[in-house]
C-alpha cells in the first residue's frame, strides 16, 4: 500500500465533506456552515500542497498512483498527481469554492442539502479534472462535471433554467464524445492510458501517429476543449447558462468550469500531438483572435450585466487560447496564469452582479445609474473588480494579458498581426467595461429605489475580499506565481518544438 | 550623500500612505484631518524629492537605480528571459519630474483644501489626488517601460475618477461628468494601445525593458565637450566614467541601441519577424507616438481633454495641465536614443505637434468656457513640446515641460479662483432675488468682466501666467518657448530639414494665436464692467487658494532663468548658460544647449505683443454687448465664419461621432442583437441545430420508427395471429384425437430410433 | 437350461398383442373408466416385456423398472380415478367425448 499522496486529500476532502454534511447536518445552519468548512479545508489542504510544491521539478508531483482496472492489452490507473501547468488551477478552484459557498448563504433558500452537495460534487470533480493523469480517469472527472452545474442550473436557475440547462449539458457532452472515442483509440494503441506512460511512448518511438491520425486526434480533443472555453463560433451556450445559472453557478462556471478547456489544451493536446498543435496554431489563433474582438463588441451591445460579463468571458479567454498557441515559455505561461486571473476577476464581476440582482431582482443596465452613491463600499470594490477584469496595469489582468501578447510577438509560429489585433482587444474592453461601469455606478442617482440600497453586508464583504486581495497580490508580484509553472512550462515547450523539430526532419 | 538615493521609494511611499489613511479613515478625519494627511503627504514626496535632487547635484549627477523594499520581481519568467522589476531609477530626468509633480501638486493639493471645502466628497477627492501622485511618479522615477506603462495607465484611471468626481450631480451634469470621464480613459486606452504594443517590440529587439541596467551609464554623445567627469559612479568602485562607457555585459535597451547604431546593419529577428534594427526603432517609436498622442492630447487623439475639465478644477491644473498629460512628452524625451534615429518618426512627431498646436490654438480662439481656452492652449503647449522633441529638441522640450508645469497650473488655479469667487458671488445674489435661473454658468467668460478689482490678487497672478504662456520677456514661457522655435528653424537651416522650416512656421502663427486668445480672456473676465450681478458680487477667494497662486505667480515669473541661452547678455552671465540642458544631458544623451538667437527672440516677443494689441483693441471694455456675438464676429463676415468654426471646435467631435462612435455603438448592437442572437444563437442553433435535430427526430419517430419499424413487427405479429387461429384446429379438444396424435408419434419416434436396424433388416 | 422353457419371443409377441389391445381400446372407448382400464394394459404390457427381457438377460434392473411401473401405475390410478369421480359429479357422464371445455 502506497502513502496517500497529498493529492489525493485534496481531491477527496469535498466528497467526504458532502459524506458529512449529508449524514449529519440536520439544520441550514449546520449544512451552510458544513460546507463552507470542508471547502476550506480543502483550501488548507491545497495551500499545504503548495507548499510542499517543488518549483525546480518540472515533472508530477505528490503522485498517487494505483491500478483500477486491469485488462489484458490496457490498464486504467487511479493515477493523480501535481505539476507547473496544473497548480494554479487547483488553487484557483479551491480557492473560489469557499467564495461560491458563501455567496449562497443569502440567495439560497430552499433544497439547501442538495444544493450544497451539489457544490461540493463539483468541486471535487473540477479538481478530479487538473488532477487526473490517466485519460480514462480524466474523461471520468470530465463527464462529472456536467452533472451537478446542470442540476445547478436546472433547479436553482432563473426562469429559462431548463433549456439553459439543457443546452449547456448537450453541447458539453456533444464534445467530449468525440474525446472519449479519441482516448479510446490512444488507449489501445498505447497499452495505457497514463498520459506520462503514453508520452514516454511517443519520446522513445515505440507509439508514433501518422500526420493525419494525429491531427484527428488532435481535432477530437480540441472541439472538446474549444466548446468547454468556449472559443468563438462554439460560444453559444454560455450567455444562456450564465444568465440562468444562480449567482455561485456563474462564480464556478466562469471561474473554473471554463478553465478545464484551457487546461485541457496545455495538459493534452500540446504534449500528445505537438506537431497537430504547431500545425493548428495559426487556425486556433485566428479563432481566438476573432473571439477576442467579438466577444469585446458584443459585449458592448448588450443591456443585461450578466449577458456582458458572460460575453466578456469569450473575449478573455481568446486571450488565453492565443497565449497557448503562441507554443512558447511566455505564452503558455501567460494563458495559464490568465486563466487564474480570468477565474478571479470574472468570479468577482458575477459576486457583483448576484449582489446587485439580490436587491433589486433585476440586471437590467438601465434599471440602475449612481449605485457607487448609495453603496460606496460596493462602488469602490466593484471599480477594482472592472479594472483588473479590464487589464490595468498593477492588478493582476494586466500581467496575464502582458505576458500573453508577449509570448505571441515572439511566436515562431504566429505572424505579428494576431498580436495587433488581439491588442485592441485592450481597448475594446475599456469600451465595455467602462460602459458597464459608467451606467450602473456612475450618472446621477435618480431612481427611487436604488436609494436605498443597503451596501454589502458582512457575508457578501467577506466574499468579495478575498478576490480583492488576489487581485492586488498577482498584480504586483506575479513572479513569484511564475515560479511555479516555469519549469513544467519549460519542458513541455521544448518537447513540443524538439517534436515538431524531429517530425520536420524527416 | 549617495545613500539618500535609496530614499526614492519614499517619494511614492508617502503619497500612497496618504492614500491609505484617507481612504480607510477619512471620515473620522473630518476635513481638517483630511487635508493635513494628503497635503502633508504630497509635501513629504516634494522634500524627499529635493533631497534626491541635492544629492544629485552633490555626486556630479549619477544615476541609480534602486529596487523596491518589500517587493519581489514584478514579472519573471527565467525560460522566456523575461525579468521585469520593479526598479526606480534616480537620475536628472526622473528627479525633473519629480519636482515638477511633487512640486506643483503640493501647490495645488493645498489649493484644493480651500476650493474644495464643503463639498460632501471631500476626503474621496484627496484619495483620488494622493493616488494620482503615486501613479505619477511611479511613471517619472520606473527603470523599464513596463513600470512607466503602470504609471502611465494609473494615471490615466485618477484621471477617470477625477473628471467624473462629480458624478451624481443632478439630471444631465451628472452624466455629461460621467462620460467625460469614460470617454477620456477610452482615448488614453487607444493611446495605450499603442504604447503597449511599442513595449512588446522593445522587449523583443532588446530582450530587457530596463532603461539602463543597474550598474550602466548612458553612452555619451556629441557633447563631450563640455562633460563633467561623473563623480559618482554607482555601485562599481574602481571603475571611472570613461571606462565604463565600453559597457559589456547587460546592458539596457538605450544602449544597446546606440551600439547597434553605430555598428550599423543590425538586424533584429524573433518569432516570424526579420527586419533591419533601424526599421524596427521606426515601428517602436511610432507605436510610442501613438501612446504619446493619446496621452499628451495630441491630434488625432486630443479630443479627451477639453471635456475633461468636467473635474473640480485644481485636477485639470494638476492633471490636465502640469503633469499627467505631459506624461507623452515625458516618455518620448526618455527614449530620445529612439527617436533621434529615426527620422521618419522624427517628422512625424514634428507635423504631429506643430498642427495639433495651431489647431488647438485656433479652437482656443473661440470658446466662451474660461476652462475650455485653458485647455485648448494646453493641448497647443503640448503641441510645441510635442514639436521640440520632433525636432530634436529635447532640452527645449523638457524646459517647456517644466515651465508650462509652472504658468499653466497658476492659469488653472486663477480660472478656478474666479469660478469659486463668482459662483460666490452667484450664491449671494440668489439669496437675494429667487429667479436667479437665468442660464448663468461660472465658468461662462460672458457674464464676468470687471473681476480686476474684486479680485486683485487673482488678477495680478494671472496676468503673470498670461504673460508668461504669451512668451514675453521675462517670464518663463519666453525662454522655452524661444528655444523651441529656435531648434526648429535650426533643424531646417543645417540640416535642411522640411520638417523644421514647417514646425517652425506652425509654431510662430501658434505663438501668435496664444497670445491673442489669452489676452482676450484677460479682457474678457477682469476688465471692463462687470456683466451678471455675480461678477458684481465676487470676492476674492481665501488665502489658502491665494497663496499657492502666488508661489506658483512667482515660479512663473523666475522658473525661466535655469535655462539662459547661450549667448543672451548679462542674465546668461549671472546665471550661468544652459544650466538645466546641463543637468539633463546626464540622463538624456541627445539634450543640448540652446542658443540665443536676437532676431528670432525680437520677432516672437513683437508677434505676441502685437497679438495682445490686436486683442486688445477687439475686446476693449465696451465691447462684449451681447452673450450671442462675439466682438469678433461683428468685425468682417469672413472672420464671423473662421469664428463659428473655432468655436464649434472645428466639429472633431462631430466627426469621430459619425465615423468612429456611433458606428462602434450601431455595429455593437447588430452584433449582439441580429448576428449573435438572432442570428448565431436563435437561427443557426435554434431553428438550424437543433430544428435539425427536431426534425430528423420526427422523420425518425414518425416515418423510420412508425411507419416501417412498428409496422413491420405489427405485420408479423398478424401473420402469427392468422397462422396460429389456422393451426390451433387441430386442437379439437377431444382426448381421442390427442391419444391418436401421440399413438402416431410415438410410432414415429420409434420408427426413427429403429430406422438403423430397419434399413439392415430390409436390406436396403 | 430346462427344455420346458418358453422362448423369448412368445413373451414380446404376448406383450405386443396386449398393448395393441390397450391402445386399441384407449382409442375407441368413450368410457373414461374403460379407456383408463386400457391405459393400465398397455403398462402391464410394457412391464411383461421388461421382466421377460430381464430374465432373458440375467439382469435384475428390468425388474427393478417394473416394479417402478407398478408404484406409477398404482399412484396413477389413485390420481385418475379420483378426477374421473370429480369429473362424474359435475358432468353426471363418463363419457371423454364430453369433455372439451377447454378447446373454447
Amino acid at each position: 500500500m502506497e502513502d496517500i499522496s497529498l493529492v489525493t486529500v485534496v481531491l477527496m476532502l469535498p466528497l467526504v465533506g458532502m459524506l458529512v454534511m449529508l449524514i449529519f447536518a440536520r439544520n441550514e445552519q449546520t449544512i451552510r456552515w458544513s460546507a463552507l468548512t470542508f471547502s476550506l479545508l480543502t483550501f488548507g489542504a491545497s495551500l499545504l500542497m503548495l507548499r510542499n510544491f517543488d518549483t525546480a521539478e518540472a515533472g508530477l508531483q505528490m503522485v498517487h498512483k494505483v491500478d483500477w482496472i486491469t485488462g489484458e492489452s490496457f490498464v486504467i490507473r487511479y493515477y493523480v498527481g501535481v505539476d507547473g501547468i496544473s497548480i494554479w488551477l487547483i488553487l484557483l478552484t479551491t480557492f473560489i469554492m469557499p467564495l461560491a459557498i458563501l455567496s449562497s448563504f443569502n440567495s439560497i433558500k430552499d433544497r439547501m442539502r442538495l444544493y450544497y452537495a451539489f457544490l461540493l460534487i463539483i468541486e471535487w470533480a473540477m479538481l478530479g479534472v487538473f488532477m487526473a493523469q490517466d485519460l480514462f480517469l480524466f474523461y471520468i472527472f470530465w463527464e462529472v462535471t456536467l452533472v451537478p452545474m446542470y442540476f445547478l442550473i436546472g433547479i436553482w436557475g432563473a426562469e429559462n433554467r431548463i433549456y439553459a440547462a439543457v443546452k449547456f449539458f448537450l453541447y458539453t457532452m456533444a464534445g467530449s464524445l468525440l474525446m472519449l472515442l479519441a482516448i479510446l483509440w490512444l488507449g489501445n494503441e498505447a497499452g495505457t492510458f497514463s498520459v506520462p506512460d503514453i508520452l514516454a511512448q511517443l519520446d522513445q518511438g515505440v507509439l508514433s501517429f501518422s500526420t493525419t491520425t494525429e491531427r484527428w486526434l488532435f481535432l477530437a480533443f480540441g472541439i472538446a476543449f474549444a466548446i468547454k472555453v468556449p472559443m468563438w463560433p462554439l460560444h453559444s451556450w454560455l450567455p444562456d447558462a450564465h444568465v440562468q445559472a444562480p449567482t455561485a453557478g456563474s462564480v464556478i462556471l466562469a471561474g473554473v468550469l471554463l478553465k478545464l478547456g484551457t487546461y485541457g489544451f496545455v495538459r493534452f493536446n500540446l504534449p500528445l500531438f505537438p506537431e497537430a498543435s504547431d500545425y493548428f496554431a495559426p487556425l486556433v489563433a485566428v479563432l481566438a483572435v476573432i473571439g477576442i474582438i467579438y466577444g469585446a463588441w458584443v459585449s458592448y451591445g448588450q443591456t443585461d450585466v450578466k449577458k456582458l460579463v458572460a460575453y466578456s468571458s469569450i473575449s478573455h479567454l481568446g486571450f488565453v487560447m492565443l497565449g497557448i498557441f503562441a507554443l512558447n515559455s511566455a505564452g503558455v505561461q501567460g494563458g495559464l496564469l490568465q486563466s487564474v486571473n480570468h477565474g478571479i476577476s470574472t468570479g468577482g464581476l458575477f459576486l457583483m452582479v448576484g449582489i446587485l440582482y439580490e436587491r433589486r431582482h433585476t440586471k437590467l443596465m438601465n434599471a440602475f445609474g449612481g449605485i457607487w452613491k448609495a453603496m460606496p463600499l460596493y462602488g469602490g470594490i466593484s471599480l477594482i473588480i472592472v479594472l483588473s477584469s479590464m487589464g490595468l496595469p498593477g492588478l493582476n489582468g494586466f500581467v496575464g494579458e502582458f505576458t500573453i501578447l508577449l509570448g505571441s510577438v515572439g511566436s515562431d509560429v504566429l505572424s505579428w498581426w494576431f498580436t495587433a489585433a488581439a491588442a485592441l482587444g485592450i481597448i475594446l474592453a475599456a469600451v465595455y467595461m467602462l460602459y458597464m461601469f459608467n451606467t450602473v455606478f456612475m450618472g446621477p442617482l435618480d431612481k427611487e429605489e436604488n436609494k436605498r440600497l443597503p451596501d454589502l453586508n458582512w457575508q457578501e464583504l467577506w466574499s468579495l475580499v478575498p478576490i480583492l486581495i488576489m487581485v492586488f497580490v498577482i498584480g504586483l508580484q506575479a513572479g513569484f506565481f511564475f515560479d511555479y509553472m516555469d519549469v513544467s512550462v519549460q519542458d513541455l515547450v521544448n518537447h513540443v518544438n524538439n517534436s515538431v523539430m524531429a517530425a520536420a526532419g524527416q | 550623500m549617495e545613500n539618500f538615493f535609496d530614499l526614492v521609494p519614499l517619494v511614492v511611499l508617502f503619497p500612497l500612505i496618504g492614500l491609505l489613511i484617507n481612504l480607510f479613515a477619512g471620515k473620522q478625519l473630518g476635513e481638517r484631518g483630511v487635508s493635513i494627511v494628503a497635503v502633508g503627504a504630497s509635501a513629504m514626496a516634494l522634500l524627499v524629492s529635493i533631497v534626491l535632487w541635492l544629492a544629485q547635484v552633490d555626486t556630479g549627477f549619477g544615476a541609480v537605480v534602486v529596487d523596491a523594499p518589500l517587493l519581489g520581481t514584478w514579472i519573471d519568467i527565467p525560460s522566456a528571459g523575461v525579468e521585469i522589476g520593479w526598479q526606480f531609477r534616480v537620475d536628472t530626468l526622473s528627479v525633473t519630474m519629480m519636482l515638477v509633480v511633487t512640486g506643483v501638486g503640493t501647490l495645488i493639493h493645498l489649493y484644493a483644501v480651500g476650493y474644495m471645502h464643503g463639498d460632501e466628497g471631500f476626503p474621496r477627492f484627496f484619495v483620488y489626488m494622493n493616488l494620482f501622485l503615486v501613479f505619477m511618479l511611479v511613471l517619472v522615477s520606473g527603470n523599464n517601460f513596463l513600470m512607466m506603462f503602470v504609471g502611465w495607465e494609473g494615471v490615466g484611471l485618477c484621471s477617470y475618477l477625477l473628471i467624473g468626481f462629480w458624478f451624481d450631480k443632478p439630471g444631465d451634469e451628472g452624466w455629461k461628468n460621467s462620460d467625460a470621464a469614460r470617454k477620456a480613459f477610452i482615448v488614453n486606452r487607444i493611446g495605450d494601445f499603442g504604447l503597449i504594443l511599442g513595449v512588446l517590440l522593445t522587449f523583443w529587439t532588446f530582450g530587457t525593458l530596463d532603461y539602463y541596467v543597474p550598474d550602466e551609464e548612458p553612452i555619451p554623445y556629441h557633447h563631450a565637450e563640455h562633460e563633467a567627469e561623473p563623480l559618482f559612479t554607482p555601485d562599481i568602485t574602481g571603475v571611472d566614467g570613461a571606462e565604463s562607457h565600453a559597457v559589456s555585459g547587460p546592458m539596457g535597451v538605450f544602449n544597446q541601441a546606440e551600439t547597434w547604431l553605430t555598428e550599423g546593419d543590425h538586424r533584429v529577428e524573433f518569432g516570424t519577424v526579420s527586419i533591419k534594427f533601424e526599421h524596427m526603432l521606426t515601428v517602436i517609436t511610432l507605436l510610442f507616438l501613438l501612446g504619446a498622442t493619446g496621452k499628451s492630447a495630441q491630434i488625432p487623439l486630443f479630443i479627451w481633454l477639453p471635456d475633461a475639465m468636467a473635474g473640480p478644477t485644481p485636477v485639470s491644473a494638476l492633471i490636465h495641465a502640469a503633469t499627467m498629460v505631459t506624461a507623452g512628452v515625458y516618455m518620448m524625451v526618455r527614449a530620445n536614443v529612439f527617436y533621434h534615429a529615426s527620422e521618419t518618426t522624427s517628422f512625424v512627431v514634428t507635423m504631429i505637434g506643430a498642427t495639433t498646436a495651431l489647431v488647438a490654438g485656433f479652437i482656443a480662439l473661440g470658446q466662451w468656457d474660461i476652462k475650455r481656452v485653458l485647455a485648448y492652449s494646453t493641448v497647443s503647449q503640448l503641441g510645441f513640446m510635442v514639436t521640440a522633441v520632433g525636432v530634436g529638441a529635447y532640452t527645449a522640450a523638457m524646459f517647456h515641460l517644466v515651465t508650462h508645469a509652472c504658468f499653466k497650473a497658476l492659469l488653472f488655479l486663477g480660472s478656478g479662483s474666479v469660478i469659486h469667487g463668482l459662483e460666490h458671488g452667484h450664491h449671494h445674489v440668489a439669496h437675494g432675488e429667487h429667479d436667479h435661473d437665468d442660464g448663468f454658468d461660472p465658468q461662462d467668460m460672458r457674464f464676468m468682466g470687471g473681476l480686476r478689482h474684486k479680485m486683485p490678487l487673482t488678477y495680478w497672478t494671472y496676468l503673470v501666467g498670461t504673460l508668461a504662456l504669451a512668451g514675453i520677456i521675462p517670464f518663463a514661457g519666453f525662454w522655452s518657448k524661444d528655444e523651441i522655435l529656435v531648434d526648429s528653424l535650426k533643424l531646417g537651416l543645417d540640416d535642411g530639414r522640411l520638417d523644421g522650416y514647417l514646425g517652425f512656421g506652425m509654431l510662430l502663427a501658434a505663438a501668435a494665436f496664444t497670445a491673442f486668445y489669452m489676452w482676450r480672456q484677460v479682457s474678457m473676465v477682469f476688465y471692463g464692467e462687470p456683466r451678471h450681478a455675480a461678477a458684481e458680487h465676487a470676492g476674492e477667494s481665501a488665502p489658502v487658494m491665494v497663496w499657492p497662486l502666488m508661489g506658483l505667480a512667482f515660479l512663473s515669473a523666475v522658473i525661466g532663468l535655469i535655462n539662459v541661452p547661450s549667448g543672451f547678455p548679462v542674465l546668461g552671465w549671472l546665471y550661468g548658460e544652459h544650466q538645466f540642458a546641463n543637468w539633463l544631458e546626464e540622463s538624456v544623451t541627445y539634450a543640448h544647449g540652446g542658443e540665443f538667437n536676437w532676431l528670432l527672440a525680437t520677432i516672437a516677443v513683437a508677434l505676441a505683443l502685437a497679438a495682445i494689441y490686436v486683442a486688445r483693441t477687439i475686446y476693449n471694455d465696451r465691447a462684449i454687448t451681447d452673450l450671442e456675438r462675439d466682438p469678433l464676429e461683428r468685425l468682417s463676415p469672413r472672420l464671423a465664419q473662421a469664428f463659428a468654426l473655432s468655436n464649434a471646435k472645428l466639429y472633431w467631435d462631430e466627426v469621430y461621432f459619425a465615423f468612429v462612435v456611433h458606428p462602434y455603438r450601431r455595429a455593437a448592437y447588430t452584433l449582439a442583437e441580429r448576428v449573435d442572437w438572432y442570428w448565431w444563437h436563435d437561427f443557426v442553433h435554434e431553428r438550424v441545430i437543433y430544428g435539425t435535430f427536431n426534425r430528423v427526430t420526427r422523420l425518425l419517430t414518425d416515418v423510420l420508427d412508425l411507419k416501417i419499424i412498428d409496422r413491420a413487427f405489427l405485420r408479423s405479429a398478424e401473420a402469427v395471429r392468422v397462422a396460429a387461429s389456422r393451426i390451433r384446429r387441430i386442437q379439437t379438444g377431444y382426448v381421442r384425437t390427442y391419444a391418436l396424435s401421440v399413438l402416431f408419434g410415438a410410432l414415429l419416434v420409434t420408427i426413427i430410433i429403429l430406422y438403423p436396424v430397419l434399413r439392415d433388416l430390409l436390406g436396403i | 437350461m430346462e427344455a420346458s422353457e418358453v422362448s423369448i419371443e412368445l413373451y414380446v409377441l404376448l406383450s405386443a398383442v396386449l398393448f395393441a389391445m390397450g391402445a386399441l381400446g384407449f382409442l375407441i372407448r368413450r368410457n373414461a373408466i374403460l379407456i383408463f382400464m386400457s391405459v393400465e394394459l398397455m403398462l402391464n404390457s410394457a412391464n411383461l416385456a421388461l421382466a421377460a427381457f430381464a430374465r432373458q438377460w440375467g439382469n435384475a434392473d428390468g425388474h427393478l423398472m417394473v416394479f417402478f411401473v407398478m408404484t406409477v401405475a398404482a399412484a396413477e390410478v389413485a390420481v385418475g380415478l379420483a378426477l374421473i369421480v370429480a369429473i362424474f359429479k359435475t358432468k353426471k357422464s363418463t363419457n371423454i367425448d364430453d369433455l372439451h371445455m377447454f378447446k373454447d
